[in-house]
């Protein structure tokens, strides 16, 4: 198949991909917490993506009930379930996003730094 | 009380319990309280009564909102399910009882949000355990799992760090969960439990659901804290405070295991026994047995101890599940039993003996201890002799269940296993246990805190829940039969 | 043997747990406490002795309890094994609680509540064991039997009391968990665990192989509580507590239990069609005849006197041993009796070494000279006792050693004939210079004050009477049960009743 047949078919999951390993690498090669905080959240967006994409069809349109397309084949529209789905999934990484900033300024409010290092060491 | 209603039951009333118990704190501080106690004292009799009806009557099946499977959420009363949802609720209701002291001396100020978190985390425990969906069992981790890190995070001064941690983990472990239903739901187009499993063998190839099936058990095993993904437990459960981690450590590795098993037996089934996760699980089950106890002997800190024992306890129940053969199922699911009644009087006594000498560090433990809270000490004798697997106790009818499982399976090294981590418990408790009962307090040495000025017993509210839970230590183990024949049996999943 | 049900067994179990709850509970009152263990042992003594009838009879009291474990039931029957066991326990722990008074008080001793409640439990599980119909009720029992046992090894609560108690634990929960794979094994194997006479595992249940290394995992379990070598090293170091504990771990409980369940596996889980076929019991045989010969020699070094003790018991448990591997009907006869008739004698031995104690202060063997003098009952026991051992008539010791003699002869086995004499003679060799020193040489001028707390001077004669009469009782049982072994416990009758079984197969 040619580039252009691959990038259309499988080029979006290459990139959620990227965007899963940008989010696993930061939490690990990245001592600040926040920083880890905010990989944790591109992690988590990622798979929001896959599951968007996932719901794709050809010549599909979004799944909002349109008048003008005449009775309601289900060819016409995308999958709406996972979208549902993720609506959740968003809340679900909102909640937790919020979570760990409050901890985080909790850790900072008694120690002061978020670097790792630093942290052990006050920790101690 | 078991209206067609009866399976959202118990986690909406945990919900509403949680909800409500804010403002009425907030008006007056000892409602939140009062709601607490109500809302799981309700929920271990609504459990009960469930399971007695379940067991006569058959499983129950509840559509949200009317909505019918598969695509609407459906939620199963089965005998297993409620036999989980019980020792949940029970566990809970029992630490619940147990907190108004502990908390007074802990965290004072927090006590009205720590009520409502922690009826958060027993709700999502419950849901999790209740629901027949796979993106609701995924909500539900989520709403436990928040609540888990804000039990960790009001505790002691290093706590906020070590809830931080477990948060990571803890949300890589989810939205690893989260990916595997993904893929799952592309393979099967159907987000339903039952209605999954029906589609699975039709499949044509099984890369996908393979892939899933990975996914899930990292997500989960991250959740169970399965060896190497339980790094995340000795902080977490050591710097909580003695209420939180007495939340935690029974219940919430516990449910995450009963998850596994769902997925594991129930919605993947034969097609999960023919591929080689199962031999992984007891592979990473077996070194987190013995990496766990070796680990929990060089503890200095009596919860950091617990933490790590628990590490080697769920290591069994990962056993019972890898072996995927009933008497593995049954010794697990007993086990999830007999550990999380363990643990709890454990990690209660713990509580106990921080609340009269302020520290839980077992250095400087002597036999002050014994004949200051001799009532105390015995539930913890019975308890760390049911963990080391002494008959007639609970803990040693687990190990029977799971040798008779790796003799079936013909598998020499996991019987080996099992019996050297008894020993190996045997040496860090009777450690314990030697400095609670024999060693002589000298006149020089002093337990560090605050000098308690009265260390007497603990306080009625706090040693009642002991006792009950180290008498049913006792009690599980002489009737594990009658358990074992009359609910495990009846859950042991077909095709095994 | 036909079955009936009854709840004897359960009550004989049951009576001296209800006890140590009592015990517990009247700390604060010691001759109520003290009350509450003597008619505890007096009411299982009574309970366990009208069964004796029934099982002559060839009628077995069987209490079928609650399922323990799916298929399997908490079982207690009274079959003459299980009584014979009971019987010597029971009786043997009316006298020890005696004497325990007259001990624990002599010496002012602390934490007296645990001992009398852990010594209750101790025997409740006791009987359990004699009683246990299948092996898991058999372990569980087992396994209360160690737990029970602890606190009373480290009573002292001094460093080596509580290290001794640190490798006792050690040796026997370790025996614990392999009689657990053992069982295990054996009912994922045969699906039934019920001890039947003749054994039920065997060619067609299993493959020669695994036979075999069932046996050695059920011995290894079993060998720790016997103290065959080389799992024999807690016995000695668990001397350091006091004297009735060491009566009970050596005479009434612990090494009994060791082969007892010697027996049971040997006589009820595999039976004689088993180990001839593959040839265990000539391993087994020789262990125990090591042992014995071994342990006799190390008595020789020992200059305090419970340490003898201790390896003269080493060696008379493999008496034991040897007569049950022999499997001919005089052998485990003889086995039989000498569980009983060691019992009877190494409690007097241990009685009068704990008077000893309690009244001259004295522990060495070299420290006895003339003590004969100022305690003539006391000596004049050891020394029935310690010829009984030896083997000489008209003692029981001389009736057990004829039938396991007649067993080897049976056996066709001269070697274990001269090695029960050869054990018999070294008996007599490691026992008669204590008898000498006691008897015929002078006593010796008090060299420095005794470093003992409790001193109101020694006192030159013999001990209480809470002391002298359990071992004076004792050691006339020695002698009347070696004149007439068949007098009220029928220990002859019941034991040639076990070696039928075993060696018929359970058919009258």
């Amino acid at each position: 198949m040619s580039l252009s047949e691959f990038l259309a078919g499988y080029g979006a999951y290459y990139l959620i991909i990227g965007l899963i390993l940008i989010g696993i690498g930061g939490l690990l090669l990245k001592s600040n917490y926040f920083k880890k905080a905010i990989s944790l959240t591109i992690l988590q967006s990622a798979i929001i993506l896959f599951y968007v994409m996932s719901a794709t069809k050809r010549d599909a349109t979004v799944p909002v009930i349109d008048a003008g397309l005449g009775a309601i084949q289900p060819e016409q529209y995308i999958n709406p379930l996972p979208h549902t789905l993720m609506l959740t999934a968003i809340v679900v990484s909102v909640a937790t996003s919020g979570v760990a900033i409050a901890l985080l300024m909790l850790v900072y409010r008694r120690f002061g730094t978020l670097e790792e290092g630093e942290l052990l060491e006050r920790m101690r | 009380m078991i209206g067609e209603h009866f399976p959202v039951l118990i986690p909406v009333s945990l919900l509403v319990g949680a909800v409500v118990s804010v403002p009425l704190g907030l008006w007056r501080g000892s409602l939140s309280r009062l709601v607490a106690l109500l809302a799981t004292g309700f929920s271990v009799v609504a459990a009960g009564v469930g399971l007695r009806h379940v067991l006569r009557a058959g499983e129950m099946r509840y559509s949200l909102g009317g909505w019918p499977p598969p695509i609407g959420i459906e939620y199963v009363a089965d005998p297993l399910a409620l036999f989980v949802v019980l020792v949940v609720t029970g566990v809970g209701f029992a630490v619940t009882v147990y907190s108004k002291r502990s908390l007074e001396r802990e965290s004072p100020q927090n006590h009205v949000p720590f009520n409502a978190v922690a009826l958060l985390f027993l709700a999502g425990l419950s849901g999790m355990v209740m629901t027949g969906d796979l993106f609701n069992l995924y909500v539900f981790l989520e709403i436990a799992s928040l609540a888990a890190y804000a039990l960790v995070a009001a505790g002691e001064k290093r706590a906020p760090v070590a809830a931080f941690r477990y948060l990571v983990l803890g949300t890589v472990g989810a939205s690893c969960y989260l990916l595997g239903v993904g893929f799952l739901y592309l393979a099967t187009g159907s987000l339903n439990m039952a209605d999954v499993r029906a589609i699975l063998p039709l499949l044509p190839h099984y890369r996908l659901p393979f892939i899933a099936l990975c996914l899930m058990v990292i997500g989960l095993g991250l959740k169970m804290a399965l060896f190497p993904l339980h790094v995340w437990l000795p902080d977490a459960y050591t710097y909580a405070s003695s209420v939180g981690s007495a939340y935690l450590a029974p219940v919430g590795t516990k449910v995450a295991a009963y998850a596994l098993m769902r997925v594991w037996f129930g919605v993947f089934g034969p097609v999960a026994y023919a591929l080689p996760i199962g031999a992984m699980l007891v592979v990473a089950s077996v070194a987190g047995i013995l990496v766990g106890s070796i680990m929990a002997m060089a503890q200095n800190d009596l919860k950091r101890m617990l933490a790590y024992s628990s590490v080697a306890q769920v290591g069994y129940i990962g056993l019972g599940i890898g072996l995927a053969s009933p008497l593995g199922f049954i010794g697990a699911v007993l086990h999830i039993l007999n550990h999380a009644v363990m643990k709890a009087t454990l990690f209660l006594v713990s509580g106990a003996l921080a609340y009269r000498f302020g520290t839980t560090s077992i250095l400087p433990m002597d036999d002050r201890l014994r004949r200051a809270m001799p009532w105390t000490s015995a539930a913890f004798a019975v308890a760390a002799l049911s963990m080391i697997g002494l008959p007639p106790t609970a803990g040693f009818f687990s190990k029977w269940y799971l040798a008779l499982a790796c003799l079936k399976a013909e598998s020499w090294p996991l019987v080996a296993v099992i019996a050297l981590s008894s020993l190996l418990n045997a040496v860090y408790f009777f450690r314990v246990l030697e400095r609670m009962y024999l060693r002589k307090a000298s006149a020089e040495e002093r337990i560090p805190g605050p000098p308690a000025s009265n260390p007497g017993e603990a306080p009625p509210s706090m040693l009642i829940p002991i006792l009950i839970l180290g008498l049913g230590v006792l009690l599980i183990g002489l009737a594990n039969a009658w358990i074992v024949e009359k609910v495990i049996k009846l859950a042991i999943p077909s095709g095994l | 043997m036909e079955t009936y049900g009854s709840w004897v067994p359960v009550w004989a179990v049951a009576c001296s747990l209800a006890a140590s709850g009592m015990i517990l509970a009247s700390s604060r009152r010691p001759n109520l406490r003290e009350f509450w263990t003597l008619s505890a042992a007096g009411v299982k003594f009574a309970l366990i002795l009208t069964l004796v009838p029934e099982a002559l009879a060839h009628r077995v009291a069987e209490a079928r309890l609650f399922a323990i474990a799916p298929g399997i039931d908490l079982t207690l029957r009274a079959d003459p094994l299980g009584v014979f066991f009971a019987l010597v326990s029971s009786a043997l722990w009316i006298v020890t609680s005696c004497y325990s008074v007259g001990y624990m008080r002599g010496l002012s001793e602390h934490k007296q509540t645990r001992y009398f409640a852990c010594f209750a439990v101790c025997l409740s599980s006791t009987v359990g064991i004699a009683f246990a119909a299948n092996l898991l009720t058999f372990v569980i029992f087992y396994e209360m039997l160690t737990i029970a046992t602890y606190p009373l090894v480290i009573h002292k609560e001094t460093p080596e009391a509580v290290s001794a108690g640190r490798k006792y634990l050690a040796y026997t929960l370790t025996a614990g968990v392999v009689l657990l794979v053992a069982t295990a094994w054996t009912y994922e194997l045969t699906g039934t665990l019920e001890f039947r006479p003749g054994g039920f595992l065997g060619s067609e249940t299993a493959p020669a192989a695994t036979c075999v290394w069932l046996f050695v995992l059920f011995m290894s379990g079993a060998a720790v509580k016997s103290a065959l070598m080389p799992l024999h090293g807690w016995l000695p170091t668990a001397m350091i507590a006091p004297t009735p504990v060491s009566a009970l771990l050596h005479a009434v409980a612990v090494v009994k239990a060791g082969v007892f369940a010697v027996i049971r596996i040997v006589g009820f889980v595999f039976g004689p069609a088993t180990l001839s076929a593959l040839g265990l019991q000539t391993y087994l045989a020789c262990l125990a005849g090591l042992t014995m010969i071994l342990a006799s020699v190390l008595a020789f070094h020992q200059d305090n006197l419970k340490r003898r003790l201790a390896y003269s018991t080493i060696g008379h448990l493999s008496y034991i041993v040897l007569g049950a591997a022999l499997l001919t009907p005089a052998s485990l006869a003889g086995s039989l009796l000498h569980l009983a008739s060691h019992a009877t004698m190494k409690i007097t031995l241990f009685f009068c070494a704990g008077a000893l104690h309690v009244q001259l202060h004295k522990e060495k063997i070299s420290e006895l000279d003339g003590v004969a003098r100022q305690m003539p009952w006391t000596m004049g026991a050891f020394a029935v006792a310690s010829l009984g051992l030896a083997g000489l008539p008209p003692l029981n010791g001389f009736v057990s050693k004829w039938y396991l003699g007649l067993g080897a002869l049976q056996a066709a086995q001269p070697l274990a004939f001269a090695l029960f004499l050869l054990a018999g003679l070294l008996s007599a060799g490691y026992f008669l210079p204590i008898l000498y020193r006691a008897f015929c040489r002078a006593p010796q001028p008090e060299a420095e004050p005794s470093q003992t707390p409790h001193q109101e001077g020694a006192s030159g004669h013999d001990a209480s009477a809470w002391i002298t009469f359990p071992l004076l009782i004792t050691a006339a049982l020695s002698l009347i049960l070696g004149l007439f072994p068949n007098l009220l416990f029928h220990f002859w009758s019941l034991a040639h009743l076990v070696s039928d079984s075993i060696l018929n197969g359970g058919s009258p």
